[in-house]
């Protein structure tokens, strides 16, 4: 006879998980060619150097071989993906001009609520298009610009032109080809010289549909002295076949200047999830990514910094949630490119049931590049006996001059804390919940209140048996 | 006041991974008593405390434990907690990144509306606890028990002196108000100053209808907190009972004595 009986825990409904009727302006047909990619330029209407970019990176996408390190990536069929599907005709720049459904989808994500609250402007993507836009008008009177990046290649042709794919090249690697050719939406940020955006920005992108390609490409440029932060959430619809999200995020952060992107990635199950995210940070400039995944089936994503003149710093924060049949591959990498910068990775992750995460980073130090410090710590915690952890820490150091540090943790969440928990009125669900909590405090209270409550419900969610 | 006993253990034999440790244990506690359990190491009196707690590892083979009359087997931990019983242990967990006032909150909360709940289905009124009320609780509670304020701010267990340990499982004691309270090795590690607050802390928290047992090596304890009743335990069983002049006899003759006086009781 056993003293107690054992409670189970189920993993938590997805809460995202609703869809819409589809009632859309055009939908590509299914799978890739050159004349999808011609036909995305063609109806949005673009320069002829926009085009060639595309169809070059085309070029490079069919070149080159799937990665076979990470994540499997085996099962995904590009034959069977829609690249691109324009929701409706125009971009709202009130909710009120964004078609009733849709409108009623970002009420359901709080994303309206949460712009009136706390926010110092909106882009919301839906599909392929971003189908509403805001900023403050104050923000607008000193010169910053937050447009969406297609209404940028028209509106800010020069800017666009003079950064667009010189961060991340559009032959780096396979998925930020692919993103390169058939990038639709995203985000574009201009922070003038000096000006400080206190409150932050966010872009929200919804998949709706089934077998749904969404390849969104921000560019953020922080003019020196300037401050931005930037966040994005993301969620899609659950389907039994698979959707795929591949961005490419580029981010110049020029002298003295800050930028902070933060992003709560909650992506139904289904969803692959392959980024390629890098900024570049000169002199004396930060660049802070705060990364959180929690949803999507495969993720691949490690957020890099370069740091390219003598006092820039990169710090990444990364915090992953594999839950049932999840894999999380992320982590991040620093490049010392010039003498006397610093950076910092902060890792942590969490795996339960049949979820796997891994750890995978890279800090590389260019010859000539002395006076570096870098600081890596990562982090994981099991739940149970069936979740999985990798760490794979990769270091190219040139330099000897430099200080390096490296720790890895792996915890289990003990049988002693779950007690002691209860053993104060808590069921075993809040307990695995608050020690979970606890783990990610540390990235947590680095995030703005609201994006912290939501990070903590969210996994609260995930630790429950029921839908919240 | 009820007069069915708070707590009524019988002839209870538990085992951890097939190792016998209590071997057919008696004991009950009535409300407004203090029962002083002592006892040399390995005696099995923090399996005692484990098992009505209801940590999982420990298996019962034999025996019963009822709370109110009802046994206590079938209750999860939480379940226990929120039906009034209470642990103060010897070695209280870390908890690393949770607060204690997050901690604190969720776990009154939980108790306590438990509490208003049971106290609905009888007839009583219902009222849910509110933050506010939680805040100027723990505000309250730790001027009393001479606590910091600051406490309220830090990781549950983490970094904390013994001393600020015990204080800490006092404090949950406090805001919990638990029915029945047992006290596992409150004192050890405590220097006399720190011991005298604990002590305070819980003759303070004393009500009529409650029942606490005390688990503790030594006699000084029980200078401050004074028992009804004095339980030696041996091997797995309560070998010696009596009053308070028991614990007396203890610290004189010790452990070894004690043993030999009673194998030459069971001689003659």
């Amino acid at each position: 006879m056993s003293a107690v009986p054992k409670p189970q825990i189920d993993i938590g409904e997805y809460r995202y998980g609703f869809r819409d009727e589809e009632q859309y302006v055009y939908k590509s047909k299914k799978g890739l060619s050159r004349e999808v990619v011609e036909e995305i330029s063609y109806m949005k209407g673009e320069p002829d150097w926009m085009r060639e970019f595309r169809l070059k990176a085309y070029e490079h996408f069919i070149r080159r071989p799937m990665p076979t390190w990470g994540g499997d990536l085996s099962e995904i069929n590009f034959d069977d993906i829609y690249y691109y599907i324009r929701p409706t005709e125009k971009q709202g720049k009130t909710w009120d001009e964004v078609p009733e459904y849709i409108k009623n989808t970002f009420e359901k994500l709080g994303i309206p609520e949460a712009e009136r609250k706390f926010l110092a402007g909106v882009g919301a993507q839906y599909e392929s298009e971003v189908v509403y836009h805001s900023l403050r008008e104050d923000l607008e009177k000193q010169g910053v610009i937050f447009v969406d990046t297609d209404t940028a290649v028209r509106e800010y042709p020069d800017l666009v032109k003079q950064y667009f794919g010189t961060i991340v090249p559009a032959n780096d690697n396979k998925f930020a080809a692919l993103n390169s050719a058939v990038w639709s939406g995203g985000s574009f940020i201009y922070v003038p010289e000096n000006v400080r955006v206190e409150i932050p920005l966010q872009a929200y992108f919804r998949i709706n549909a089934e077998n749904m390609g969404q390849f969104e490409r921000t560019l953020i440029i922080c003019a020196p002295g300037s401050y931005v932060h930037y966040v994005e959430g993301c969620t899609a619809p659950t389907y039994s076949t698979d959707s795929l999200h591949s961005a490419v995020v580029e981010i110049i952060v020029q002298e003295g200047a800050r930028c902070r992107y933060t992003t709560i990635q909650n992506w139904s199950k289904n969803v692959y999830n392959l980024v390629t995210k890098r900024a570049a940070a000169y002199k004396d400039a930060t660049m802070e990514w705060v990364d959180g995944n929690l949803g999507s089936k495969l993720t691949m994503k490690y957020p890099a910094v370069w740091m390219m003149e003598p006092g820039a710093r990169g710090e990444i924060l990364s915090v992953a949630f594999a839950g049932d049949g999840q894999h999380q591959d992320a982590g991040g990498k620093v490049v010392h490119v010039a003498p006397h910068t610093s950076s910092q990775i902060i890792s942590k992750s969490i795996s339960k049931g049949t979820g796997r995460s891994s750890y995978r980073g890279l800090v590389k130090v260019y010859k000539g590049a002395e006076d570096v410090k870098s600081n890596v710590v990562c982090d994981a915690l099991l739940l149970d006996e069936t979740s999985r952890t990798d760490t794979y820490p990769y270091m190219e150091i040139e330099e000897e001059r430099v200080s390096i540090g490296h720790e890895a943790t792996v915890s289990k969440v003990a049988e002693e804390q779950i007690f002691y928990l209860q053993s104060r009125g808590l069921t075993e669900d809040e307990a695995m919940s608050m020690i979970v909590n606890g783990f990610i405090e540390p990235i947590a209270k680095e995030l703005p209140l609201e994006y912290a409550v939501e990070l903590n419900r969210l996994i609260q969610l995930e630790m429950e048996g029921s839908v919240g | 006041m009820s007069t069915v006993p708070i707590l009524e253990i019988e002839n209870l034999h538990v085992s951890i991974e097939d190792k016998e440790i209590l071997k057919g244990l008696n004991l009950t506690v009535n409300a407004g008593e203090i029962h002083a359990l002592m006892g040399p190491n390995g005696s099995g009196k923090s399996t005692l405390a484990y098992v009505i707690a209801g940590h999982p590892s420990y298996e019962v083979t034999e025996g019963s434990i009822r709370y109110f009359g009802e046994d206590i087997f079938e209750w999860s931990p939480d379940e226990r907690a929120r039906k009034g019983i209470f642990l103060a242990f010897q070695y209280p967990t870390v908890i690393p990144g949770v607060s204690m006032a997050n901690f604190l909150r969720m776990a009154v909360t939980n108790v306590r509306n438990a509490r208003a709940e049971a106290a609905a289905t009888d007839g009583g009124s219902a009222q849910p606890f509110t933050p506010r009320e939680f805040r100027k609780l723990m505000r309250e509670k730790m001027a009393q028990l001479k606590i910091d304020e600051s406490f309220a701010n830090r990781y549950l267990n983490e970094g904390f002196s013994g001393g600020e340990k015990k204080r800490a499982e006092i404090l949950q004691m406090a805001l919990l108000e638990p029915t029945l309270a047992i006290m596992d090795e409150t004192d050890s590690g405590l220097d006399i100053d720190a011991l005298r607050v604990v002590a305070e802390g819980v003759n303070s928290l004393m009500r009529p209808d409650m029942g606490v047992v005390l688990i503790t090596h030594y006699q000084r304890m029980l200078n401050f907190i004074k028992p009804h009743f004095v339980h030696i335990m041996m091997d797995g069983r309560i070998v010696q009972q009596g009053g308070p002049e028991l614990a007396l006899e203890l610290e004189e003759k010790g452990y070894e004595g004690l043993r030999a006086a009673l194998a030459a009781g069971a001689q003659s």
